[in-house]
């Protein structure tokens, strides 16, 4: 029997953290289980180590995101690091000063890891590109692109409630077309050995070549997409889709394609109903389902601080490649 | 100053001409081609051997940033930079600040453009009135002041009723317009081509249907008027049918591809690189297929580089927020060369896309290598390969998607009116 590999040489992380696209199964599995281990610690009175004290960990957010932010926050907290928290929209672009500039500025103030979060696809990935020092960049959600470690904590979820990725077939129903979460899981979802992966909903909010962009099968028709689907991933309807032109209602909508027992009950008997949240409860899914017995929806929130745990560890705790 | 240009291959797309002869210029005109005239005295005379001389190329669509933003480009710089690319001729659009939509900014271009000295400039002028799409300019008066076209390149022409209007008008006295096809509620929000890429990226799309809906919108709106428009950077399939259809009726329709689309795809945005940022964008290979093949077939008569210089600032913010377009005027020569060694086109008939294709299509007395003809005149060693390297190119702005590659065919000389403007020195 061969000796295996030195673990931190084979499942070496990148530098940045910028998205799930060409991240391998076994760096995503270093990833779950180092969360995994952080799972058992947040359950413990003491929640705290000292894995990144004397880090640094900078989240700087373009673009507001109460829930995000405080994840990240509380999980660098938990591992000792000095945390900042920029919440650059209000403040630095309203001077006059480029994004950029204000990424060099911080960059000077020597952290060990910038998270990113920003209105524009690729915003993080120029960051990235521009930094000079050791200093990683975690994307925290760029535009309509990626939100990797979103998409991470519900990898963990499904796992710690089916098993195996392996051989799943999950639905993703909402706009996927204007959605970050969604590309990184779709990433995900492939890269762990997901058996499908469809895209639920109109055309209007479906990304154009989807099938072959992402791989994914696509349904204009929920109970259709829906038939023996182990997980349903819900995703948040943005109000301001249906003011446009994207859907006519929320009524047409909730109809078409909301969650509702009825239509969980078109997937597999131990399906699993996941959300991101915050959820519009009548318009995308019914309380019936986010509160009953297949939800999952709080446990999310959890393993989502697990999760960026595990990655400020991995990229500011200086084990990166 | 009378010139001998000795032992070249002269190449003439316009009237077939591709022999090894001597050309002779005097007083800025081509007095002979062929064996020199016994009494032809040179004051200089320029060994060609290996070379090939061919009439110096004609850039109908470069924007040269003055007045208004001279840090991305200047006329000087933009002629240093076409002079050095074997560009004698260069047209320039109106959305400068002020925007060329007056006498005064057509004649400050042009008296500029003299003083410098180092290549022909044509200024364009706007179709309405600060670009806005709602009041025509005064065609007439700019055209007397030298405007030699009208485009409110960078944008289209929103409202059909103006177009319609612009179109009638320009009509009356046989002007051109060409015309950047947007359609602009497709567009809106749209950083890049529609499609697998763009998903990918999670990059906001725009779908061909933004520029055919225009096309087929102007070439309907010219055979009402009887105008004769010219759709500049064609990118779609869709697009060269359109054309194709109109002329195969007998319309006035001409128009011109860019490099950058008969060379790249959307694929080469590639990891949100700036400078695959352009408008119209970077469409699908089967897009730049049907480009090329209408360049070869000569539905599209021009090769043209919408040259549009950035300075890197304006290229380094996110990629759906930095400045669309790319500098041209130093690869237009060398690209064009790669069509011939890709087997798109013969080397005559690449070079009459760049030279009388964009000439007849402007009425310049340019773009011909002909005894009479002014002495516009670009010498290239056709086998020399050399690098595209941003920080050795004149433009004042070098945001090239081509940096690093190899191209072949290297400007020797470029001579304006008989007077060296390449390599520079001479004619300052
Ligand atoms: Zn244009």
């Amino acid at each position: 029997m061969n000796a295996p590999a030195s673990p931190a040489a084979a499942d070496a992380l990148p530098r940045h953290f910028l998205g799930l696209e060409d991240v391998s199964a076994a760096t995503i599995n270093r990833i779950l289980e180092e969360a995994t281990r952080f799972r058992h610690l947040v359950e413990q009175p003491d929640k705290k180590t000292d894995t990144l004290k004397g880090r640094t960990v900078i989240n700087l957010f373009f673009e507001s995101s109460t829930r995000t932010r405080t994840s990240f926050e509380l999980a660098g907290k938990r591992l000792s690091a000095d945390v900042i928290n920029i919440n650059a929209s209000a403040s630095a672009t309203q001077k006059g000063e480029t994004w950029m500039d204000t990424v060099r500025t911080l960059e000077a103030m020597t952290p060990d890891a910038l998270v990113i979060r920003h209105a524009e696809s690729g915003a993080p990935h120029l960051a990235a590109g521009a930094l000079t020092s050791h200093c990683s960049v975690i994307n925290a959600g760029d535009g309509a692109h990626e939100h990797p470690t979103q998409a991470l904590l519900d990898i963990l979820t499904i796992q710690l409630h089916k098993g195996p990725i392996q051989g799943l077939r999950v639905a993703i129903v909402g706009d996927t077309a204007h959605s970050r979460v969604a590309r990184s899981q779709i990433h995900a979802l492939h890269t762990m050995g997901a058996d499908e992966v469809r895209l639920i909903g109109p055309k209007t909010l479906i990304p154009a070549a989807a099938e072959e962009a992402l791989g994914v099968r696509v349904f204009h028709d929920a109970d259709a997409g829906l038939e023996g689907v182990d997980v349903i991933i819900m995703l948040r309807m943005q109000m301001e889709r249906i003011r446009g032109a994207a859907v006519p209602s929320q009524r047409e909508y909730f109809r078409l394609y909301g969650l509702d027992r009825r239509r969980v009950g078109r997937a597999a008997d131990d399906v699993l109903v996941m959300h991101p949240g915050p959820m519009n409860r009548g318009v995308e899914i019914a309380s019936e389902v986010a509160d009953g017995p297949y939800s999952v929806i709080l446990p999310q929130v959890t393993n989502g601080l697990a999760i960026r745990m595990a990655v400020l560890k991995l990229l500011a705790g200086g084990e990166s490649a | 100053m009378r010139t001998l240009i000795r032992g070249g291959r002269v190449i003439d797309p316009a009237s077939g001409r591709d022999e090894v002869a001597d050309v002779a210029i005097a007083n800025g005109r081509i007095q002979a081609i062929g064996d020199a005239p016994g009494d032809f005295g040179a004051d200089r005379v320029i060994d060609a051997d290996g070379l090939v001389v061919c009439p110096g190329l004609v850039d109908m669509h470069v924007h040269l940033r003055e007045p208004g933003q001279e840090w991305k480009e200047d006329i000087e710089s933009g002629s240093r930079a076409a002079a050095a690319g074997g560009v004698t001729s260069v047209a320039c659009m109106a959305n400068t600040r002020p925007v060329n939509d007056r006498r005064s900014v057509t004649e400050q271009i042009k008296s500029t453009a003299q003083r410098v000295g180092l290549s022909r400039v044509h200024p364009i002028g706007a179709i309405t009135r600060d670009l806005a799409g709602e009041t025509l300019t005064e065609m007439h008066e700019l055209a007397g002041a030298g405007c030699v076209a009208f485009s409110d390149d960078g944008r289209p022409v929103p409202d059909a009723g103006i177009m319609r209007r612009a179109l009638e008008y320009a009509a009356t006295f046989d002007y051109l317009l060409i015309l950047h096809e947007e359609e602009g509620a497709l567009s809106a929000g749209g950083a890049m081509n529609e499609g697998a890429h763009a998903t990918r990226m999670g990059l906001p799309g725009i779908p061909n249907a933004s520029e055919d809906v225009m096309i087929a919108r102007d070439v309907i709106l010219a055979e009402l008027t009887g105008g004769r428009i010219h759709i500049a950077h064609v990118a779609t399939s869709g697009g060269v049918e359109l054309i194709r259809q109109a002329q195969a009726r007998g319309l006035p329709v001409t128009g011109e591809a860019a490099p950058h689309h008969l060379f790249l795809t959307d694929t080469d945005v590639g990891a949100f690189d700036s400078h695959a940022k352009m408008a119209p964008p970077l469409r699908s290979p089967e897009d730049r297929a049907a480009v090329r093949a209408a360049v070869a077939d000569g539905t599209l008569t021009a090769i043209a580089t919408d040259h549009a210089p950035h300075e890197a600032d304006a290229k380094s913010e996110a990629f759906a927020c930095c400045a669309n377009g790319v500098t041209g005027l130093e690869t237009l020569l060398g690209l064009t060369l790669r069509l011939v060694d890709e087997e798109v086109l013969d080397l005559p008939s690449a070079l009459a896309r760049v030279t009388n294709g964009p000439a007849e299509v402007l009425g310049l007395e340019a773009g011909r290598l002909g005894v009479g003809e002014v002495a516009d005149v670009c010498l290239f060693d056709p086998e020399t390969e050399w690098t595209v390297e941003p920080e050795r190119m004149y433009s004042r702005s070098v945001n090239t998607p081509f940096a690093g590659w190899r191209l072949r065919g290297r400007v020797t000389h470029t001579l304006v009116g008989g007077r060296l403007a390449y390599p520079f020195g001479d004619a300052e």
